[in-house]
């Protein structure tokens, strides 16, 4: 797809986000939007997928594991033909589709009900092994962010990937560089993260989390990357594309008010 | 009964065998105690379908709830100690939420693991596990019933929570009308003073116990409770009421297992009284498997010391 399109995707996706989130009162901004430029490579360019059949065996998976970031995912999903764009103003509202973190029972598209963190990669280990042996071809994504390798299960998850050759598996780190108590490097400490997966033999690429060049040559790099998993170490902005939000650790969880909130739908719109 | 013994982490070995030999899209998963759990039966016999994750028991259900989202069964395997308690919330939030076809095969429950003392001996699995919605938690009774919940597990379309041991005790559903229900109590012996409802390897002891009291006079029923969760409420009531007292025996806390379900269910149905015979509320020790239960008063002595006191 073009790169031009790409961005206007983009665009309607973080504007979209902002959406929900306003009609919603609740919900974590920040990640949302640091991961848009990842997931519309994924849905719109790379992802072997049927909308019109969420379930299809054969399809490529994406697990969220920072399920917190829910709000473009589900955009991105809508933006595909999943449901119906009218769902997307119920988000995290009695009896929504749209639950607070991801339902893969209530949610079509949702390859995984995700959001207590650090859980997403064991998973996405089992839906790998499971496709290898079957021999069937499926790929799996797996998007964490970069808060949640505090988990252990995180460095469980990479042990056995390695083990278990999954080279049809890719994990994507949402490397914002914030959690929700500050920095990455305040709260815990996890630099240097590509020393460390090379330590656990993965393939790793560093990239521009929001420059889709970069996006589409690591992800066409895994792909034709045999026998261990690759990793993609995205450099991203937390709250990328609302000036006043960007690289702020307070917009982690928090929702403007209605003032900021004139102020982002003025950037956003004028952008598209 | 008969006077062959055996432990039901041994049936869960066979029974996988088995399993696979009729549904080849099962998988075996275990974190480096295929040697105990005894999925090493199921190892050697089918070395491609296990897995083994290592000791790491929280990736290990993740992987599992992965495996079973395209369709194939796998069976997850490690010591109640860490299937319920350390992987517990991975087990609540990556299987249990999204009703995920996960079996867990989790050993070396109770105080029966003996030796190992305190912190390999869980007697708080029952409890944890029947709080996740739309689990189910099997807890059988001896070899034949340890196989035939294997297969109905596997028959079963959702996460099932299966309960082993590692001591050897003896086969006591060898009668040729033996049939495994999942959630179907099943009467050992009837009887008209009180009932047992017991549940593991207390159930044959429940029954050696009804035996002793038979000669003193005491005429006391003996339920099997293989199910847990869902539990056979229907018989859990006619036992209340036709016989008035019931006494329920398990080798897990009296917090939150067996005693509990029983509990929960006779309240609000049939109030009754109940006394619960179990780990009460204490951690074990090492010891001999054997000498642990009769310490406990899990052993037929135990239980019937126990009951003919509260029915006096």
């Amino acid at each position: 797809m073009d790169i031009i399109e790409l961005k206007k995707i983009a665009k309607r996706i973080r504007l979209s986000t902002m959406q929900m989130l306003e009609k919603a009162g609740t919900g974590h901004p920040g990640g949302a939007l640091s991961m848009v430029e990842i997931l519309v490579t994924l849905y719109f360019e790379k992802m072997n997928i049927k909308p019109h059949e969420p379930n299809w065996k054969y399809r490529d998976r994406l697990i969220l594991s920072k399920g917190h970031g829910n709000p473009s995912y589900y955009a991105v999903l809508s933006e595909k033909g999943y449901f119906a764009k009218e769902k997307l103003s119920t988000l995290r509202q009695y009896g929504s589709i749209l639950q607070g973190h991801p339902d893969m029972n209530t949610t079509p598209g949702v390859d995984m009900s995700t959001g207590s963190l650090g859980q997403g990669l064991s998973i996405g280990c089992g839906m790998a092994i499971a496709a290898h042996m079957q021999h069937e071809k499926f790929r799996v994504y797996v998007i964490v962010g970069d808060g949640e390798l505090d988990e252990g299960q995180n460095w469980e998850a990479l042990m056995s990937a390695v083990k278990y050759k999954l080279d049809n598996l890719t994990l994507i780190v949402d490397y914002n560089k914030l959690q929700i108590n500050g920095s990455n490097e305040d709260v815990m400490g996890i630099a240097p993260l590509d020393k460390k997966f090379a330590a656990f033999n993965w393939n790793v690429i560093r990239i521009n989390g929001h420059d889709f060049r970069d996006i589409r040559n690591a992800l066409e790099m895994a792909c034709s990357t045999s026998g261990r998993p690759t990793v993609i170490i995205a450099d991203t902005i937390k709250g990328k594309g609302i000036s006043f939000m960007e690289n702020n650790p307070i917009w982690h969880g928090k929702i403007p008010d209605r003032v900021q909130f004139e102020k982002i739908f003025r950037e956003l719109e004028g952008d598209i | 009964m008969t006077a062959a013994k055996i432990a039901t982490r041994e049936s869960y070995g066979n029974a996988l065998v088995e399993l696979y030999k009729k549904h080849n899209n099962i998988i075996v998963l275990d974190a480096d105690l295929a040697a105990a759990t005894k999925t090493g039966i199921f190892k050697k016999a089918v070395p491609d379908r296990h897995y083994d994750c290592g000791i790491a028991e929280a990736n290990m259900m993740g992987i599992a709830a992965g495996i079973s989202t395209t369709g194939l069964v796998p069976f997850v395997s490690t010591f109640a100690m860490f299937a319920a308690g350390r992987a517990f919330e991975q087990v609540r939030n990556s299987i249990g939420y999204p009703h995920l076809n996960v079996k867990i095969g989790a050993t070396h429950a109770g105080i029966s693991v003996g030796e190992d003392g305190a912190t390999h001996q869980c007697n708080e699995d029952i409890a944890l596990m029947r709080t996740i919605p739309g689990m189910v938690v099997i807890n059988p009774s001896d070899d034949i019933e340890a196989r035939a919940a294997v297969e109905a597990a596997y028959n079963y379309d959702g996460p099932v929570y299966m309960r082993f041991g590692r001591l050897a005790i003896p086969i006591i559903n060898d009668k040729p009308s033996y049939k495994f229900e999942i959630g179907k109590g099943v009467v050992m012996r009837a009887g008209k003073d009180a009932t047992i409802i017991a549940t593991g390897l207390c159930v044959g002891a429940s029954i050696e116990a009804a035996e002793k009291m038979a000669q003193k006079g005491l005429d006391v029923g003996v339920i099997n409770i293989h199910t847990i969760k869902p539990i056979d409420k229907e018989l859990v009531i006619e036992a209340a009421q036709k016989t008035g007292k019931i006494i329920t025996v398990e080798e897990h806390s009296i917090i939150g297992g067996l005693g509990s379900a029983v509990c929960e269910v006779l309240s609000e149905n049939c109030p009754t009284p109940v006394l619960r015979i179990g780990v009460n509320d204490c951690f074990g020790h090492s010891g001999p498997a054997v000498g642990l239960l009769h310490e406990f008063g899990l052993d037929a002595e135990g239980i019937d010391k126990k009951v003919s006191e509260y029915l006096k």
